[in-house]
């Protein structure tokens, strides 16, 4: 017979079964704790690495606006590129041969010249003069200055030469470079050179995108949701429909890419890179996504409201549109603007209909070529530039910081406006 | 019958108050619980009869917000110290609920639990004898021995909770509470789990809450009337539903209120 | 006009007539002396209707379909032009003249045949814009001028606008139907069409993935492989990788939540695992491709180990992180339906917390869970920016997790993103690999359901 008669036998076992609780309870503790350091770790990582793109540093400049590269009537035809160039070289006279000269104009961006010939157009009456301005350098200059490029490595190992270090130590000791906030990084579309990239683009199209998804997938969704929830009748074909439609909540979103492609750009031949296509395609994938909670907020509200309201003789449609309705709006709005968060972040569909493409301008029309923006954080991290990784991280910051902002707002709605029934 | 005097106090409640956070749901109940008999606790709804109940096996520990004050003894330990584990406790002192609730496993898994968990049988031969006089005990076994393995859950409602308590003395308890057991049952069923306690308490003490009062004239020896969480009257269940001493006690035999 | 000025300028007709409607109404009731049948919104409405309705329907169906038009007539005409080009040239010829249009062919490149070819084409443009805009604003006015025309203090307006609506409802639930028939049609159509170039079993058995195509047809060494095997063992090891992460840290995460926790931990680490839902898939792409990958790649060379840079690993591991907050939610919700009368009873038995929740709980709680598993699984396979960023490109059969291997799809992408032909075997590929995935994740979803709903207790 057992020993379970026996105390001391009960005692260990007890003893034995105390500690496999206090296990188990620490694998669920430590699941949690892994689980939020990650969060930790991945958000901070990319906060960190991203903070280098916030500021850039700018060089001051004595320009001569001489009328030899700029007319005073046409000022939009002048050779900025050429006035920086002097105003390099006049800071620096020692400097000759071709070689030396080239390695003087490596150090400021390219973007330098669109600086000078944004103030000269502003005010023309500057033509003649001599100004004093801040331009931005290189984004290897850049780096350097900011650490992120060792100036203690040998020179063949260093993407800066000598040189160039040589010119950059002398105008800092003249105290002419400051680091400033990288205004271009919100104002600027895409670029080659890092220094000048930005976003500005990218969210216009984004924007743009998200309205068309927006128009089509709200009053499409919520009338589809209508109609099944409160009008269809309840049979066999209309729970398939909801299988059916449960079933494309879960459809990959590259799928709906692959159909946006057949369907819009090789049948319709609409416009590759354009948001209308891009707000098509996710608006089709946004569809069963407001469908299903608006659905659900619909047969949350009791029956008995819906009976009083016929009751005093409203019509099928009137029940609806001034009783029910009202009440759902809250879960409805919910639901559509996670939706459209989900949407707003979604990449591989909008690769699919060619929403990759260069976008320098600002797309101003919804047919307009343009990108979004994931993609173009798509895009900058494949470009090996260093300065990109930086750049590629801002993008993700203000990414999240628009997720945050509209998900918050989300739950602040419901929490709000949601009735308990 | 002649009532034995000396009949032995399983437990003892002295003073036993309970909270649910602000509100007062027992109000220093003092009350003794005889070995081997069947008491009842009567009363209106929500009158503490299932709390006073809980405290037994320290049930109440599990809700958030509860706070028991008093003692309630056992074989002379007051179970609420710290030196009784409210694991062993819980293997001493068995629950059969309202609804029975059989686990969503076999019915020879459903009445195992309890003895694999302690460790009380550690072959499997003695785990199946443990089983089967379970069973038999409940006055289950012959009507599922030959399908020991289907779903405990396959089962009518009156053989799920005769199951219920067939798992609940798989443990061999000193004492089985009871929570309103035959409430969710049909009149049939009803009158074997009332059979049955007649036989249990040969082996077990037994406290029964039921909102019933002709079941619990039927199978009760003692009876402990509560009404809004106080103690109003306790004794010999006859001398209760013929001669009660208290007027409150009597307004509630007859039907006046509750 | 473009497209957007038009719908604008509809919506304007719309509200202009929705408002004259209701002031006529009340003009012609208060003249007339009689008792309005519905009130002045449904006149008012009626009216808008009227006016809105067929021309925009007219405006949708006219850009859809008009740029199908002009394409074929601009073929026509340069066919006729030089009729002895292939299909392959024509296609080239008609990209040419539409760069040429937007201005993006440099004048080196263009010839007097683009040159006219552009013309036309401009002036099929123009044509087309200006009789749209003419057709949907003459179509406009006279609908709106009919509907207040029919108005009159007993017309039914109620009941016809209420009809309109309904329909408008029932063509909006038409529309979410017709999306999956029009994945499905779509996808199967392409992939028929590249069956025809590569065998079905091939394609479904053939182990050696490398999709190159013979540009031109006399192009020497062009041959292609479109075997699927190498592409689905990489999803699957990838797969796998991310449930080994995933559901042990999910299933432990819900249980503590739901089992042990206090309110004010769960209110933090709810929203916060909701949080790792929301990060949009190209921020795990990244953060696998440049954070993970590397240091898995320099941990592994100091104890001797070698990973390639876009290890199968790599991919998982961040794939798997993405799927926790899922398998978490899902478990969460299953668990906490299992009733409290079960866990009560086996604390009367004297059970500790962990053998109730292992013994008790989870068993009744498996169905769910198993159904959640397997919705990740979907997910995971399904999912593609993290692939696409951390995998690799190249086809690999293996089973070693350090080795870099590619995914169903990240070849989709592959195979689409450049200036393909349409109709090379290349692009075709890709759907048929969309149509393997969407059965796929199709089968597991179903899969799911059925789970859940043949195993589910009954607690009543």
């Amino acid at each position: 017979m057992t020993d379970y008669s026996d105390p001391d036998f009960r005692a260990a076992r007890l003893k034995k079964r105390y500690q496999a609780e206090k296990r188990f309870r620490a694998y669920g503790m430590a699941a949690i704790i892994t689980a939020g350091l990650i969060l930790v770790f991945l958000l901070s990582s990319i906060i960190y690495s991203s903070l280098p793109a916030f500021s850039h540093h700018h060089v001051r400049l004595d320009i001569n606006i001489s009328e030899d590269y700029v007319a005073t009537d046409t000022p939009e035809e002048g050779n900025y590129l050429g006035l920086v160039r002097a105003a390099l070289r006049d800071h620096f006279p020692q400097v000759t041969g071709r070689r030396d000269k080239r390695a003087l104009y490596k150090i400021l961006s390219i973007g330098a010249s669109d600086a000078v010939e944004a103030r000269v157009k502003n005010d023309p009456r500057l033509i003649g003069t001599q100004i004093s301005l801040y331009v931005p350098l290189s984004d290897d200059i850049d780096l350097m200055l900011k650490g992120l490029i060792d100036r203690n490595l040998p020179e063949s190992d260093r993407i800066v030469s000598d040189r160039d270090l040589a010119f950059v130590d002398k105008l800092a000791e003249e105290n002419r470079i400051e680091r400033k906030f990288a205004f271009a990084l919100f104002t600027n579309g895409d670029s080659r050179e890092p220094e000048m990239a930005g976003i500005n683009g990218a969210l216009a199209g984004s924007l743009w995108t998200l309205l068309v998804t927006l128009i089509v997938s709200f009053p499409l969704g919520v009338l589809a949701a209508i109609y099944l929830e409160e009008v269809a009748p309840k049979n066999r074909y209309t729970a398939l429909i909801e299988v059916n439609i449960n079933n494309l909540a879960a459809v990959p979103s590259i799928v709906y890419g692959l159909l946006g492609l057949a369907v819009f750009i090789n049948f319709f031949h609409l416009p590759r890179s354009a948001p209308l296509v891009g707000g098509l395609v996710l608006a089709l994938m946004t569809l069963p996504r407001i469908i299903i909670p608006t659905r659900a907020a619909f047969a949350a509200i009791p029956p008995s409201i819906r009976e009083a309201a016929l009751g005093v003789g409203a019509s099928r449609t009137q029940v609806i549109m001034h009783h029910v309705l009202p009440l759902a709006m809250p879960g409805i709005l919910t639901g559509t603007i996670i939706g459209l968060a989900q949407a707003a972040g979604e990449t591989a569909p909008l690769l699919m209909i060619g929403m990759m493409a260069f976008i320098v301008d600002v797309p101003t029309e919804v047919t307009a070529k343009a990108t979004v923006l994931p993609a173009q954080i798509y895009m900058w991290a494949n470009n090996p530039e260093r300065a990109f990784v930086a750049r590629t991280s801002a993008g993700i910051v203000v990414l999240l910081t628009l997720l945050l902002v509209v998900n918050a707002a989300a739950i602040y709605f419901r929490r709000r406006f949601e009735k308990r029934w | 019958m002649k009532m034995n005097e000396s009949q032995k106090v399983k437990i003892k409640a002295r003073n036993v108050t309970v909270h649910y956070g602000e509100a007062r749901a027992l109000h220093g109940i003092d009350l003794d619980l005889n070995a081997n008999e069947v008491t009842a606790l009567i009363g209106p709804s929500g009158c503490g009869k299932s709390t006073f109940l809980r405290c037994i096996n320290r049930m109440n520990d599990v809700i958030d917000g509860c706070r028991v004050g008093g003692s309630v003894s056992i074989d002379e330990q007051n179970i609420y110290s710290d030196a009784v584990d409210v694991v062993e406790l819980r293997a001493r002192v068995g629950m059969v609920f309202q609804k029975p609730n059989p686990f969503p496993k076999s019915i020879y898994d459903n009445v195992a639990y309890g003895p694999r968990i302690h460790g009380m049988a550690p072959s499997r031969s003695e785990l199946d004898h443990m089983v089967e006089v379970s069973l038999k005990r409940a006055g289950l076994w012959d009507e599922v021995k030959d399908r020991l393995s289907a779903s405990g859950t396959s089962l009518s409602g009156g053989q799920q909770q005769r199951l219920c308590i067939a798992r609940a003395i798989a443990v061999s308890p000193d004492i089985v509470l009871m929570d309103e057991p035959c409430s969710a049952l049909d009149p049939i069923a009803t009158a074997v789990i009332e059979e049955l306690m007649e036989e249990l308490r040969r082996d077990y003490t037994i406290v029964i809450v039921t909102h019933s009062m002709q079941q619990a004239a039927r199978i009760s020896q003692r009876t402990a009337y509560f009404h809004l969480g106080d103690l109003v009257e306790h004794g010999q269940t006859q001398a209760i539903f013929t001669n009660p001493e208290n007027k409150q006690t009597e307004a509630y035999i007859s039907g006046k209120i509750g | 006009m473009s497209i957007s000025f038009l719908f604008l300028c509809l919506l304007g007709l719309g509200a202009f007539s929705f408002l004259f409607g209701r002031r006529r109404i009340r003009g012609l009731t208060a003249m007339a002396g009689v008792k309005q049948h519905s009130r002045d919104v449904y006149h008012g409405s009626f009216v808008a209707v009227c006016a809105v309705l067929v021309p925009l329907i007219i405006l949708l169906a006219w850009s859809g379909l008009s740029p199908l038009l002009i394409d074929a007539m601009l073929e026509d005409f340069l066919r006729r032009q030089s009729p002895d080009l292939s299909i392959g040239e024509m296609g080239v010829l008609i990209a040419k003249v539409k760069a040429y249009f937007v201005g993006s062919l440099p004048e080196a490149f263009a010839n007097d045949l683009i040159r006219d070819g552009t013309d036309y084409f401009a002036a099929l443009v123009d044509n087309s814009a200006t009789a749209r805009s003419f057709v949907v604003l003459l179509l406009g006015l006279c609908g709106a001028a009919l509907g207040l025309r029919l108005l009159a203090p007993r017309f039914t307006a109620r009941p016809a606008v209420e009809r309109v609506f309904e329909i408008v409802m029932i063509v909006a639930s038409a529309i979410a139907i017709l999306t999956t028939i029009g994945i499905v049609l779509s996808l199967i159509f392409e992939t028929l069409r590249f069956f025809d170039t590569v065998p079905v079993m091939e394609f479904l058995f053939g182990l050696s993935w490398s999709p190159q195509i013979a540009i031109r047809e006399d192009q020497v060494g062009g041959s292609g492989s479109f075997g699927a095997i190498p592409l689905f063992a990489g999803t699957m090891m990838i797969t796998f990788i991310a449930m080994l992460v995933a559901v042990p840290i999910g299933l432990m995460s819900a249980v503590y939540l739901s089992e042990y926790a206090n309110p004010k931990l769960r209110g933090i680490a709810k929203p916060g695992i909701e949080i790792l839902a929301g990060i949009p898939t190209v921020v795990y792409g990244f953060f696998a491709a440049l954070m993970v990958a590397p240091f898995l790649r320099d941990s592994g060379a100091e104890i001797g180990l070698t990973l390639s840079s876009e290890s199968a690993l790599a991919a998982g591991l961040v794939m798997g992180i993405m799927i926790i907050p899922f398998i978490s939610s899902l478990s969460d919700d299953v668990i906490n339906a299992v009733p409290q009368t079960l866990r009560d009873g086996a604390a009367a038995l004297g059970a500790t917390q962990s053998e109730t929740i292992r013994q008790v709980v989870l068993p009744a709680a498996l169905p769910g869970i198993v159904s959640a598993i397997l919705l990740a699984m979907s997910r995971a396979i399904g999912e593609t920016m993290i692939v696409v960023m951390a995998a690799g490109v190249a086809a690999n059969l293996t089973a070693n997790p350090f080795e870099s291997v590619t995914t169903v799809t990240v070849q989709i992408v592959m195979l689409l993103v450049g200036d393909q032909e349409f109709d090379s075997a290349k692009t075709l590929a890709a759907f048929a690999l969309g149509l393997v995935l969407f059965f796929i994740t199709l089968l597991l979803n179903v899969l799911a359901l059925y789970v859940v709903n043949r195993f589910k207790e009954q607690y009543d």
